[in-house]
């Protein structure tokens, strides 16, 4: 989506004509009212789309079970009625947290949300630490070397990390760093024996590295880091080129102001004047593109996940893709769906605190 | 966006044309890297439209006169990118599989400017809530996972598995329903802004209808930045098809070669150190990318006066943005209304 614009210092420029009054209370308010539109279109959208071209069941077990069996089970699970009135009925089932159970291996869909996500959350997490540690201080460096040589390996750089998918990133890293030079492991969040230990837990978050230094396990801890070095960096490095380019074109911009103009005729060293001076008011726009990168970063987790057989929600996706159980692929775009407008209206919110002038 | 309208005069058809004439006007560095990304698109183009003549083997031919490819073989000698665990050969399916994706990205984005076009203009021209329903749906999707919308797409069409055509319409159609919403909020943006042109209000008062206002003075103006969201759609919808490919959703391996599935077989080759299989198609990939990005980019910023080479006047001292401020525009257009 649109990855590579580097997103404008989004409302600073927009005259905010338009904000009547209101103010912060009313303003957030609005904004989380406008997440529920936005979930029922993506509802709506998602079930009649995956459902335009016939039921789940027959999806799944078509050609493999004789069609009296087929049908007998389609009617049972009541996909043979009206679509709408289904279209209904699921509405309520949501409301009331009930996504149906797997068709291929029957268990409840909520349930498995719940187990995987947490993996995909700890790689997203990862991911953001690799994209931010990488993208921050070479964007600053660019912006400190513009147009000059550095400045424009970096702008390659950026192209590269965009331009790699993140499964080809993958195979590159594992095929140097596991196969060839043996440094991580080829796959998976943790050896047999963490995950034993994880799942002795008590009350476990399902975050690996976290449960390990709560019980203070830290072999289990550094085994962890040890798995999840290649996932975090491959995932880690899509963003990062986009970090990148949004804070040198920030920093570029907030260096030629004239207040960094003073700091540097007083006397204040350029290290300075990059990393305090002009970095601190480059930092909005990274917000309020964190959050349009949340979007970008669900979709490369579920490539990701496979590539490095992560048991997450995306790895269970294509699973589940595989298997052509559309009931369980339906329950984790929806999850996925509320997270990404969740995500946008924390976002916003974040944005508005920071700056005062955005307001819509 | 500057608002000028009009052509000062008629240049020569060379000069026109967006990719020649954004040529020489650019200098240096920014220079190289247009020229580097127009000669990766071409090698691109060729590669895809003279396939059959470049491979050295069909994409699923396993065996020729002298019998039975070998699996897995190393790279050197007949096959000068090795085969894969199927027996097929790794350069041919790299060399068909550019005419998939070619093939798939001209599917998708005609389908999808001709979509998002018509809606953006109808949407802005008449507003009132047909306009509201719109833009909420588009901005429902457009906040969503490409791949999702992607996947849920291909399932909605064919249940996600299809021969060639088939496949190329699921894909391409896939990807329409993630580019139609960015296509859709440019052009609405332009439509709201050139509505309340005098040259518009001149036509109203002229009588002219309203099919042939969109159709002729809007039209013509609002799809001036066409080109460059063309070029950097074009790579994200090489990157969709590679990433549905990748999880199986793409198109039979025996009815075309695509790349991201070539790299979903090469993954379990890595572990034993088989590099071949998956480098090579991944390299296609990102080599393709890289170029149309490159053209992309660089056609943003010669578009743009204040991003524009400046070797003469010395590059320093534009506090402005310093990358696509243009897009930068739109972006911010859309995200505020």
């Amino acid at each position: 989506m649109a990855t590579l614009i580097d997103a404008p210092p989004p409302t600073v420029a927009a005259p905010t004509s338009k904000s009547a009054g209101g103010g912060l209370g009313r303003y957030i308010l609005i904004r989380f009212l406008l997440i529920f539109p936005t979930i029922f279109i993506l509802v709506t959208l998602v079930f009649f789309l995956m459902r335009i071209t016939g039921d789940p069941i027959t999806a799944a077990q078509g050609g493999r079970l004789p069609q009296e069996q087929i049908d007998a089970l389609v009617h049972q699970a009541g996909y043979d009625r009206n679509l709408f009135i289904q279209y209904i009925e699921y509405l309520g089932h949501i409301a009331t947290g009930n996504f149906g159970r797997t068709i291929s291996d029957g268990r409840p869909v909520i349930e498995m949300l719940a187990k995987f996500g947490a993996a995909t959350l700890e790689l997203s997490i990862n991911a953001v630490m690799v994209a931010l540690l990488v993208g921050i201080p070479l964007g600053m460096f660019a912006a400190h070397k513009r147009d000059k040589v550095p400045d424009a390996v970096l702008r390659m750089f950026a192209i590269l990390c965009y331009a790699t998918p993140v499964f080809f990133a993958g195979l590159l890293l594992k095929l140097t760093f596991s196969v060839g030079l043996g440094w991580f492991p080829v796959a998976g969040r943790a050896s047999t024996t963490t995950e034993l230990a994880m799942g002795r837990l008590a009350a476990p978050t399902g975050v690996y590295w976290l449960d390990a230094l709560r019980s203070g396990n830290l072999a289990a801890f550094g085994d962890i880091v040890h798995h999840a070095v290649l996932p975090a960096v491959a995932l880690g490095l899509l963003t990062a080129g986009v970090f990148l380019r949004l804070v040198r074109t920030n920093v570029i911009g907030t260096l030629g102001r004239d207040y960094v103009e003073a700091g540097r005729s007083r006397g204040v060293s350029e290290y300075r004047l990059v990393t305090k001076h002009a970095y601190k008011p480059a930092l909005i726009p990274i917000i309020t593109v964190m959050g349009l990168q949340i979007a970008l970063l669900l979709g490369g987790a579920v490539l990701t996940e496979t590539t490095f057989e992560w048991k997450g929600l995306g790895y269970q996706l294509a699973q589940y893709l595989t298997a052509r159980d559309f009931v369980a692929v339906q329950g984790i775009v929806m999850l996925l769906a509320v997270i990404v407008a969740i995500t946008n209206f924390v976002v916003d919110i974040a944005a508005a605190l920071i700056d005062p002038r955005v307001r819509y | 966006m500057g608002t000028t309208v009009l052509e000062p005069k008629k240049k020569s058809l060379l000069n026109r044309l967006p990719v020649s004439s954004h040529i020489r006007q650019s200098v240096g560095l920014q220079r190289t890297m247009l020229l580097i990304g127009v000669v990766l698109c071409a090698v691109f183009v060729v590669a895809a439209i003279f396939a059959p003549v470049l491979a050295p083997y069909g994409y699923s031919q396993i065996s020729d006169d002298a019998g039975s490819f070998p699996a897995q073989a190393e790279p050197g000698g007949k096959h000068l990118m090795g085969t894969t665990v199927g027996g097929y050969d790794v350069l041919s399916r790299m060399i068909w599989g550019s005419q998939t994706a070619m093939a798939v990205i001209v599917a998708a984005v005609l389908m999808s400017i001709f979509l998002g076009v018509f809606l953006g203009l109808v949407s802005g021209y008449f507003g009132g809530w047909l306009d509201r329903v719109l833009v909420v749906i588009a901005d429902a999707i457009y906040a969503f996972p490409t791949l999702l919308v992607a996947i849920v797409m291909s399932i909605a069409i064919n249940k996600g598995q299809s021969g060639f055509w088939g496949g190329i319409l699921a894909c391409g159609f896939a990807i329409t329903a993630v580019f139609v919403p960015q296509y859709f909020r440019v052009i609405r943006a332009e439509t709201i802004r050139l509505k309340a042109e005098p040259f518009v209000e001149s036509a109203q008062v002229v009588g002219a209808s309203s099919a042939r206002i969109i159709s002729r003075h809007i039209f013509s103006n609002a799809t001036r930045t066409l080109p460059l969201i063309f070029t950097l759609n074009a790579s994200e919808a090489i990157l969709t098809l590679a990433g549905l490919g990748f999880l199986g959703f793409g198109i039979e391996p025996s009815s075309a070669a695509e790349w991201g599935f070539d790299l979903n077989k090469a993954m379990s080759d890595a572990s034993s150190g088989i590099w071949w299989t998956g480098v090579f198609p991944g390299l296609a990939i990102v080599l393709t990318v890289v170029g149309l990005t490159l053209v992309g980019e660089s056609i943003n910023d010669l578009n743009d006066p204040r991003l524009r080479g400046r070797k003469a006047a010395g590059a320093k001292g534009a506090p402005g943005p310093s990358t696509a401020a243009a897009q930068s525009a739109i972006a911010a257009n859309v995200r505020g209304l």
